[in-house]
């Protein structure tokens, strides 16, 4: 097995033991340690959709977004505005309010469809914002887009805040319908979600391994090793690097809404910087950008490593507990720098293999070969 | 859908290649004639708004003008320019002892002294981040995009140092009511605001005679032109790296203690102020030290001038907008003069 991916299973090895362990002795019953495994399975598939979206952008195209955040939210904000009921009081004012999880008479599914068409719509709502973005920044330097995204980040928080009428203020929405909510126990629906976050996560990364694997995928890969061969070949580089863009944040805007759902209410300061960008970015780095696999196991890596710590948190001394948090702040920073310095391909670095056909060519007829070739053609 | 509208958008950009020169003359003329107004509006209707702005331009400029120097040696974009002046403004709060006052300033000889101590251990603090997490990326040839995450880290890492030792709480250096003094066309000043705008305009003059009239400036400005170039004729590259940094972070540290003194501390400001300092430094034009003084300049006054303008729809008359207003400037430049005001093509 090769080095980086030795380091990755016991690295999520290490963090499985930890927090089964820490949890184990924690709890007082069975019920809590299942409990607390499910809720943060569940996280770690949310930030993996994240964290998938970014390697789009950043893994497949090199496009710069320090901005994620701004997707999240307006992904949260969307399916929230879309499912829910119109308000029905005068101290809580929102725009919209569809009542897409409780209407669509037979269709309705248990509000399967209501969460669906929600998701539906953060993704079209996140890429026409990514889209309008992309006009201005996309077509000059990688910086200015970072720069850009920071600031409609930056822009959205101050909007949902400022536009009391919009997204009722700093308040928030509470009450996002949840998918399925009814079919079981409320202590039971815990795992009902998990396993929804779990199929999108399954969907986008199937979804996103075949186009890296397409033509369409070759040429994203093409136009971050060498734009300017890229554009000789005859592609239109702005183009692709629009749709990369665009796709990646839909794909941010659809975790913004099983985000928004799994959590029932959502106010402007959830979308710090810190959750919704900066921790993303160290899991694609240690992950490995440009690996989907890779933006997985980094998502389940820095969430374990993140929950892990804070497992440790009340076995510390007082003096060391409060501030803990900060602690963490600083091994994430720290975690970045040092995977960029020591191993700049993250945990599972990239997949070489390119192509859907020398897989099918492959399995009917093994090359023949010396070994390290087929290795790389095979995982 | 996706691709016919991106296909639109690269008509659009290639009409403008078409056109170029003539779009980029009006885009210039039609800035300048923006600013004018800008500055018209607000002698006219909002003077106490544009005497802040000129404050709060004059802090901008100190970072703006590091963000432009370490792009124009270095080439890349410096996240973590924000949390550095943050992380400079509480190493003078830390090094702030003594209380008294000069003369009518809310603070005594100790600030002064915090402020160089400050502006000493932010040079030296840039310089050994530069030799531990930069320089060993440049060698290695990395592209300037990981030089810019790997200062996204180093932004995490200052913001949770600062975190950490001082807490996430608002900080002020001297508290207490300090009253501002009337000046003629019914303005309100504070003897500290004075203060703020001699030292950043001093700073600025000290570092126009270091870029100008010394060899190290020349040196810096014919690397920033042209790195190989400079190479060859025999510049020692790592050595303007060093002194890009020590200015950088000298001015840094500044600029976030005279945010501190205009108005407070919080760890948390420091990626926030990313915007306007980008901004700022964009509209100048990246790389050019005169631009990023007028760009950070104009941003600040918008900014104030904004909210000083009472009209019934947003960003006027929210000062929650502020950062909207940068915005809106980044994204101005983006569109009709990418290369700033000043910047060379």
């Amino acid at each position: 097995m090769e080095r980086g991916r030795l380091v990755a299973l016991l690295a999520v090895l290490a963090i499985t033991t930890g927090i089964v362990g820490i949890t184990a002795n924690d709890s007082e019953s069975l019920d809590g340690f299942i409990s607390f495994l499910t809720v943060f399975l569940t996280t770690v598939a949310i930030f993996a959709i994240f964290a998938l979206g970014l390697n789009v952008q950043w893994g497949y195209t090199g496009i710069f977004n320090f901005g994620i955040v701004a997707f999240f939210m307006v992904g949260a904000y969307t399916s929230a505005l879309v499912t829910k009921e119109p308000s029905s009081s005068e101290f809580v004012k929102y725009v919209g309010g569809l009542g897409l999880a409780e209407g669509l008479g037979p269709l309705n599914l248990e509000g399967l469809t209501g969460f669906i068409l929600g998701a539906l719509a953060a993704a079209v709502v996140s890429g026409i914002v990514a889209f309008l973005i992309a006009i201005p920044a996309l077509r000059l330097r990688e910086d200015y887009l970072a720069i850009a995204t920071i600031g409609v980040a930056e822009v959205f928080r101050r909007i949902a805040i400022e536009e009391e009428g919009l997204v009722n203020g700093t308040r928030g929405l509470t009450g996002i319908p949840r998918p399925l909510h009814d079919l079981v126990s409320p202590p039971d629906y815990k795992f009902i979600y998990l396993a929804i976050a779990v199929v999108v996560l399954v969907i986008i990364f199937i979804a996103i391994e075949r186009g890296a694997r397409s033509p369409w995928g070759r040429v994203l890969k093409a136009i971050r090793e060498d734009e300017l061969a890229t554009a000789a070949s005859g592609k239109n580089i702005f183009a692709f690097r629009m749709q990369a863009f665009v796709l990646g944040a839909m794909i941010m805007g659809i975790g913004g809404a099983v985000y928004s759902a799994n959590q029932g209410s959502i106010v402007p300061d959830t979308f710090s910087h810190f959750f919704g960008t900066f921790i993303i970015w160290a899991m694609l780095m240690v992950g490995g950008s440009g690996s989907n696999r890779g933006a997985i196991v980094g998502a389940y890596v820095v969430w374990g490593f993140w929950t892990l710590t804070g497992l440790i948190q009340p076995h510390l001394p007082e003096a060391l507990e409060a501030r803990t948090s900060y602690i963490r702040d600083l091994l994430i920073g720290l975690l970045i720098v040092v995977t960029l310095l020591l191993r700049p391909n993250g945990l599972m670095g990239e997949e070489k293999r390119v192509s859907l056909f020398v897989e099918q060519e492959n399995k009917r007829q093994p090359p023949q070969v010396v070994a390290p070739a087929t290795e790389s053609a095979e995982d | 859908m996706v691709r016919s509208l991106t296909r639109a958008v690269a008509l659009i950009g290639s009409a403008r290649r078409e056109y170029g020169r003539l779009a980029d003359k009006a885009g210039t003329v039609g800035l300048w004639l923006l600013i004018v107004l800008l500055l018209v509006v607000g002698v006219i209707d909002a003077r106490q708004y544009l005497v802040t702005g000129i404050i709060v331009g004059s802090i901008i400029a100190l970072g703006a003008l590091g963000i432009t120097l370490i792009f124009g040696i270095l080439k890349f974009a410096h996240f973590a320019h924000g949390d550095m002046m943050m992380f400079g403004a509480y190493i003078a709060l830390a090094a702030l002892v003594g209380g008294g006052s000069i003369g009518p300033l809310s603070f005594g000889w100790g600030m002064i002294f915090a402020i160089l101590l400050s502006m000493a251990v932010l040079a030296a603090g840039s310089v050994a981040i530069d030799r531990v997490v930069y320089r060993p990326l440049r060698q290695r040839g990395s592209g300037t995009v990981v030089l810019a995450i790997a200062s996204l880290g180093v932004a995490i890492m200052l913001r949770a140092i600062m975190l950490l030792w001082w807490g996430p709480d608002q900080q002020l250096y001297v508290s207490g009511i300090h009253p501002a003094s009337e000046l003629p066309f019914d303005i309100m000043l504070k003897p500290d605001q004075i203060f703020i705008v001699a030292t950043a305009v001093l700073l600025m003059a000290t570092v126009y005679l270091l870029l100008f009239r010394t060899k190290m400036g020349k040196a810096m400005r014919a690397m920033s032109d042209n790195a190989d170039l400079a190479r060859v004729t025999g510049i020692d590259t790592e050595q303007v790296v060093m002194w890009t940094w020590l200015i950088g972070g000298a001015l840094a540290a500044v600029a976030g203690i005279l945010l501190g003194i205009q108005s407070n501390l919080k760890p948390e400001l420091g990626f926030t102020l990313l915007l306007p300092l980008f901004a700022g430094a964009i509209l100048g034009g990246l790389g050019s030290p005169q631009g990023a003084l007028v760009g950070a300049m104009i941003v600040g006054i918008s900014q104030e001038v904004f909210v000083g303008i009472d009209l019934p729809f947003p960003p006027f008359g929210v000062p929650g907008y502020k950062p909207a207003v940068a915005f809106g400037i980044l994204i101005l430049v983006l569109l009709v003069r990418p290369r700033g005001l000043f910047g060379k093509t």
